[in-house]
C-alpha cells in the first residue's frame, strides 16, 4: 500500500481496496482488461496492482494510440518528407515513434522538415502562415482525439486552405475490443472502459459486449479511487452473474456521448475497409479516413504513398504484450536493447504503452531480479 | 496523450464564438469549444477539459481540482503547462 497515503481520499481507497478483497472468490482467477493507455499509466503509477488480492490479474488493452500504429504507416508518413515543400506535423509522443529508419526525431535532426504540434489547428495555421509549402498533419488517436481532426479539417474546408491535407490514421475502440474478444488467446472476464474515449462514443456502443460475449464492461475515471471503484462494480456484476455497461466516470461521461463530436466525425470521416494493427493484425471496419467531400485534404490521395509493410523485429513481442498474453518484462529485448531511451517498439515510447510504464514505475518497486 | 487538461474559462470573445480564452496554472490560451456549446452557453469561470486545443467536456470545479491533482502525481502538470504554451493557432 506504498502509495496510498499520498491521496487526499486515502481511507476510501482503504475501503475499496478492502471491498475487492472480499468480492473476490479465492478459488476465482480474474483477468481484467483496462482498454485504455491512460488507465495502465494510472494503474503502475499508483501500483495499483499491489492493493488487489494475487487473483486478480490487469490484463493492459491497445488503448495507446502510438502502440497499436504499425510501423509501416510510420514509414508512408516519413516518406512524404522526400518532398522539398512538404511539412509534416505531428504530436510529440508520435514523434519518437521508431520506423525502419528511425523516428520522426531522427529524421528530423537528419534534416527532415518534421514539427511537432499540440494541437491539428497548429498544422492548420502552419499551411496558412506558409501557402508555398504543404503542410501534412499525421493524425493518430481514438474517438478522443478523432473528432478534433475533423474539426480542423471542416475549418480548412471553410477557410478554403489548400495547402493543408491529414494522413489520417485514427482509429475506432470497438473493433479493437471485439477483436480481443474474438481471439483464441485471450481470456479476460470484463473491462475497465476508456474514459475520454467515452465522452465522446458514449456507453452504448459497449453494449454488445455484455449482449453477445455476456462480459461486463465499466467505464472509468483515472484516478486511483475510480480504477479500484470500478474493480468493485465489475466484481459484483460477476458475483451477480450479470453483464451490463455501467458508468463510474458518470462526471465527464454522458450516456449518449458527445452529439457534436460524433456529427464532425460523420461528416468528415468514413471506416476504411480493414485497417492494420500492430500486434492485432488487421481488423475490419477499425478505422477512419476522409469522405470523397473532403479528398482534397487527404494526404493519402494528394501524394503517393508508397503503403509499406514492415514485419516488427522477431525479437520484439508487441504483439503478444499488446494482447496481454506476455507482461511487458517477459519480452526478450525489454530493458535490454528495448528502454524508453532508445524504443524498440511503440509500447515502450509513450507513457500510456504498457512497457514504457512498467519500465519507468513498476520495475522501481518490485525486485528487478525477476527482469 | 489521451489525460485531458482541466482549464478555467477566463474569456469569450465576442467576435469568435468557436474560441474561448483558458487559464491552466497560469498560463492563458485560446481553445476551441465547438464540442460543448451544446449543452448551452458557456460562461466565464466554467471549468472544461482540454484535449489537442479541443475543449471536451464541461466538469465541475471540484473534478477540474482532481483531474489537476491527478496530472501532478502523474508527473504530466508540466507536460500540461507545456501543451497550453505551445497552442500555436490563435
Ligand atoms: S520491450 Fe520493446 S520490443 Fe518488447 S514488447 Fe515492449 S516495446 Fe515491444
Amino acid at each position: 500500500m506504498k502509495y496510498v497515503d499520498e491521496f487526499r481520499d486515502a481511507q476510501l481507497i482503504r475501503q475499496a481496496a478492502a471491498e475487492i478483497r472480499k468480492l473476490a472468490r479465492r478459488d476465482r482467477q480474474y483477468r481484467l482488461m483496462e482498454v485504455c493507455g491512460g488507465h495502465t499509466h494510472a494503474i503502475y503509477r499508483f501500483a495499483l496492482a499491489d492493493l488487489l488480492p494475487d487473483n486478480i490479474e490487469l490484463v493492459h488493452g491497445p488503448g495507446c494510440p502510438v502502440c497499436v500504429l504499425p510501423m509501416g504507416r510510420v514509414d508512408d508518413g516519413l516518406s512524404l518528407t522526400a518532398d522539398p515543400k512538404v511539412i509534416l506535423t505531428a504530436f510529440g509522443d508520435m514523434m519518437r515513434v521508431p520506423g525502419r529508419s528511425g523516428s520522426p526525431l531522427e529524421h528530423k535532426a537528419r534534416g527532415a522538415d518534421i514539427r511537432m504540434v499540440y494541437s491539428p489547428l497548429d498544422a492548420l495555421k502552419l499551411a496558412q502562415k506558409n501557402p508555398d509549402r504543404e503542410v501534412v498533419f499525421f493524425a493518430i488517436g481514438f474517438e478522443t482525439t478523432a473528432p478534433s481532426t475533423a474539426l480542423t479539417l471542416r475549418q480548412a474546408r471553410a477557410l478554403g486552405v489548400r495547402n493543408f491535407s491529414v494522413f489520417c490514421n485514427h482509429v475506432t475502440i470497438i473493433p479493437a475490443i471485439r477483436a480481443i474478444l474474438d481471439s483464441p488467446d485471450m481470456r479476460v472476464q470484463a473491462f475497465i472502459g476508456p474514459g475520454h474515449v467515452s465522452t465522446v462514443i458514449g456507453c452504448r456502443p459497449y453494449e454488445f459486449i455484455c449482449r453477445d460475449y455476456g462480459k461486463p464492461l465499466v467505464t472509468s475515471g483515472f484516478e486511483p479511487l475510480d480504477v479500484l471503484q470500478s474493480i468493485v462494480m465489475i466484481l459484483r456484476q460477476l458475483e451477480a452473474g450479470t453483464a451490463k455497461v455501467e458508468n463510474q466516470y458518470a462526471r465527464v461521461v454522458p450516456w449518449e456521448g458527445n452529439l457534436p463530436a460524433l456529427k464532425a466525425m460523420a461528416e468528415v470521416f468514413e471506416l476504411r475497409s480493414y485497417f492494420e494493427w500492430r500486434g492485432l493484425g488487421f481488423i475490419s471496419q477499425s478505422a477512419l479516413k476522409l469522405k470523397d467531400t473532403y479528398a482534397e485534404w487527404d494526404a493519402e490521395r494528394r501524394f503517393s504513398m508508397p503503403g509499406i509493410r514492415v514485419t516488427d523485429p522477431k525479437a520484439a513481442q508487441c504483439g503478444e504484450v499488446l494482447k496481454g498474453v506476455l507482461k511487458p518484462h517477459q519480452c526478450k529485448l525489454f530493458g535490454r536493447q528495448c528502454t524508453p531511451e532508445q524504443p524498440v517498439g511503440a509500447l515502450m515510447v509513450s507513457s500510456e504503452g504498457a512497457c514504457a510504464a512498467y519500465y519507468n514505475y513498476a520495475l522501481r518497486t518490485t525486485s528487478a531480479a525477476t527482469v | 496523450m489521451c489525460l485531458a487538461i482541466p482549464g478555467q474559462i477566463v474569456e469569450l470573445p465576442a467576435d469568435q464564438p468557436h474560441l474561448a480564452v483558458v487559464e491552466v496554472s497560469g498560463v492563458r490560451r485560446r481553445v476551441n469549444i465547438d464540442l460543448v456549446r451544446q449543452d448551452g452557453p458557456l460562461s466565464i469561470s466554467d471549468w472544461v477539459l482540454i484535449h489537442v486545443g479541443f475543449a471536451m467536456s464541461k466538469i465541475s470545479a471540484d473534478h477540474a481540482d482532481e483531474q489537476m491533482r491527478l496530472l501532478t502525481m502523474l508527473g504530466e502538470a508540466d507536460q500540461a503547462k507545456q501543451e497550453l504554451e505551445g497552442y500555436q493557432f490563435s
